[in-house]
């Protein structure tokens, strides 16, 4: 696994940027924050885009900038592919010469990415004949991605690359940025602050705050943190479980998924079985029991827990924030007065019961 | 009458082509730079380069008399590593017709690359080409039109100039006297009839150039990212 440890520190006019991070390039790292936090300048910084007045960035065993020393290595000679906010394709080329610009360029030997494979996975070939300026914004995206998938890059920096596409356009691009995740084995840092595009893809997560890094992880760690008030809103956000399909069952309208040997409902999905499926569960969506559960309720999820942690919910004085453990963690988000009744403290057992979202 | 001279036509075909040439290797980088830097000179170098807009002719071509000269700034050494001073030379010619165009090729080539920006070049340093490639293969297809304007106006500027030619140049046949100079001469002496061939040569020409420019322009694609 590749791995990225970076420190950088700018001084922009009323804005202080003062990154230190170690990122596990594994699979999909979201970089994650809100407008204003920094994730742009430090995706262009790893790039070489942007150049940090003080900076040190070590990719693997190469250094690629240390200025106490002098080094600093060129975009063109980082290998990183980097996908904009804008696809910024070349607009007096073809699509099929923007697609082979950077491959071009790039050592026959450094390769492994096929042109047809890439056409193939972004479904390119229907767009040759079309002129770049004629491309709708979802079009034009899918070829930038796949210019800079063509250059076989050593990680794949995307800021915020569905930003400036319309919802539909949004959830056009969503699966293939699936697909390219599970089909390549190139790392990903994808900044984004849209929620439901992170919980979808990544894997990882560097959260970013005022131009500092709050925290890093896996994001079903990061996001069940209580520590990280008003930052990410547990409430909304909840838990994230990786499960797989195991069956479906239309007369009922559901798909049973599999979760850690359990067995979980959700609505039907469309994925055969096999597939791995990520799930949601608001932590509002969790009830907790002491002792045996009921045999006659009409909740179908119900997993054994423990409790981890309880603390205050940072938005509602009413209501109890409860971490648990259920192989992973599981939020639940309880009234005070359950919470009294219940007397929870740490390391009790429970049951939750939940209703489960499919994260599609 | 005079059997019709061509001489000066086609000297002043010779000054304008070399002079656009030379524009383009000078003016590229200039207008590069003014386009892409946050120096703090930037913009004294931009009212230097917009001088010879200003400038009556003579003035800006008595200081370059003085200047080519064999005792002059650039002739000096020019004439010690030569033999020859600049000055009633075609060469000293061409460095006068450039400094005097040099408005005319990097202020189109200026507002090009300014038009181009940062963000297509940072794409394609991105996919591995480096800072020369990505001028010469995107930055360079998309300021076309900034390029045709730069050669016209190059161009035809230099072949219309008058003042900064006599001063530096003189009138001297087949070396420095060029199309307007003759014209003004077969004026002085009464010879209306050459002067209006080659007035109307020049017209015409001019004429020409600047239709068929426009013509071509207007069909170029536009690349504004």
């Amino acid at each position: 696994m590749s791995r990225l440890d970076a420190r950088f520190h700018i001084d922009y006019p009323g804005f202080r940027f003062d990154v230190d991070c170690t990122v596990p390039l594994d699979g999909t790292v979201a970089v994650f924050g809100s407008s204003g936090s920094g994730k742009t300048t430090l995706l262009r910084c790893i790039a070489g885009l942007t150049r940090a007045s003080s900076g040190w960035l070590r990719f693997n065993d190469t250094v690629w900038q240390d200025d106490a020393r002098g080094i600093f290595l060129p975009v063109e000679r980082r290998h990183v592919g980097f996908v904009f906010q804008e696809a910024r394709l070349f607009p007096h080329l073809t699509v099929t010469q923007n697609l082979k610009y950077g491959m071009k360029r790039s050592h026959p030997s450094r390769r492994r990415i096929a042109f047809d494979h890439v056409v193939d996975l972004l479904e390119l070939e229907v767009l040759f004949q079309r002129r770049v300026s004629h491309l709708s914004g979802g079009e034009q995206q899918r070829v930038a991605i796949g210019r800079a998938l063509l250059t076989s890059p050593r990680l794949l920096l995307m800021d915020e690359p569905l930003a400036s596409l319309d919802q539909q356009r949004k959830q056009e691009i969503v699966p293939f940025l699936q697909r390219l995740n599970r089909e390549l084995s190139i790392p990903v840092l994808y900044v984004s602050h849209a929620l439901h595009e992170i919980l979808q893809l990544a894997d990882h997560m560097v959260l970013l705050k005022e131009g500092r890094v709050m925290a890093t992880g896996p994001i079903q760690d990061v996001f069940s943190r209580l520590d990280l008030p008003g930052l990410v809103e547990s409430n909304v956000i909840g838990s994230i479980l990786e499960t797989r399909i195991a069956e479906h069952e239309p007369q009922f309208g559901l798909t049973r998924v599999e979760f850690l040997g359990r067995s979980l409902f959700l609505p039907q999905q469309a994925l055969p079985p096999g597939a791995p499926l990520r799930v949601q569960v608001l932590s509002r969506d969790v009830s907790l029991v002491v002792g045996a559960p009921s045999a006659t309720s009409s909740v179908l999820n119900v997993l054994e827990a423990t409790v981890l942690e309880v603390s205050e919910s940072p938005g509602d004085q009413y209501a109890v924030e409860v971490k648990l453990d259920v192989g992973c963690p599981l939020l639940a988000m309880i009234t005070r007065k359950s919470f009294q009744q219940l007397r929870l403290r740490p390391g009790q057992k429970v049951h939750a019961h939940f209703k489960a979202v499919a994260l599609t | 009458m005079n059997v019709m001279d061509w001489g000066p036509l086609w000297l002043t075909l010779q000054l304008a082509g070399v002079t656009v040439v030379v524009l383009l290797l000078v003016g590229t980088p200039l207008a590069w730079w003014l386009a892409f830097t946050r120096s703090r000179f930037r913009t004294l170098a931009e009212a230097v380069v917009a001088l010879p807009l200003v400038l009556p002719p003579t003035v800006l071509g008595f200081y370059l008399l003085v200047a080519l000269g064999p005792h002059g700034l650039i002739g000096g050494p020019w004439k010690d590593l030569t033999g020859s001073a600049l000055s009633f030379t075609f060469t000293g010619l061409v460095v006068a017709s450039t400094l005097y165009s040099l408005p005319f090729v990097v202020q189109p080539l200026h507002g090009a690359f300014e038009a181009v920006g940062k963000k297509p070049l940072e794409a394609a340093w991105s996919l591995g080409a480096s800072k020369l490639d990505a001028f010469f293969t995107v930055a360079s297809p998309m300021a076309v039109r900034g390029y045709l304007s730069a050669v016209v106006l190059g161009f035809a500027h230099t072949l219309g100039e008058f003042g900064v030619v006599l001063m530096v140049g003189g009138n001297i046949p087949g070396v420095t006297k060029v199309l307007s100079i003759a014209i003004y001469d077969h004026v002085e002496v009464l010879d209306y009839t050459q002067a209006h061939v080659l007035s109307a040569v020049l017209l015409l020409f001019s004429f020409l150039i600047l239709a068929i420019v426009y013509t071509v322009n207007r069909r170029l694609p536009v690349h504004v990212s």
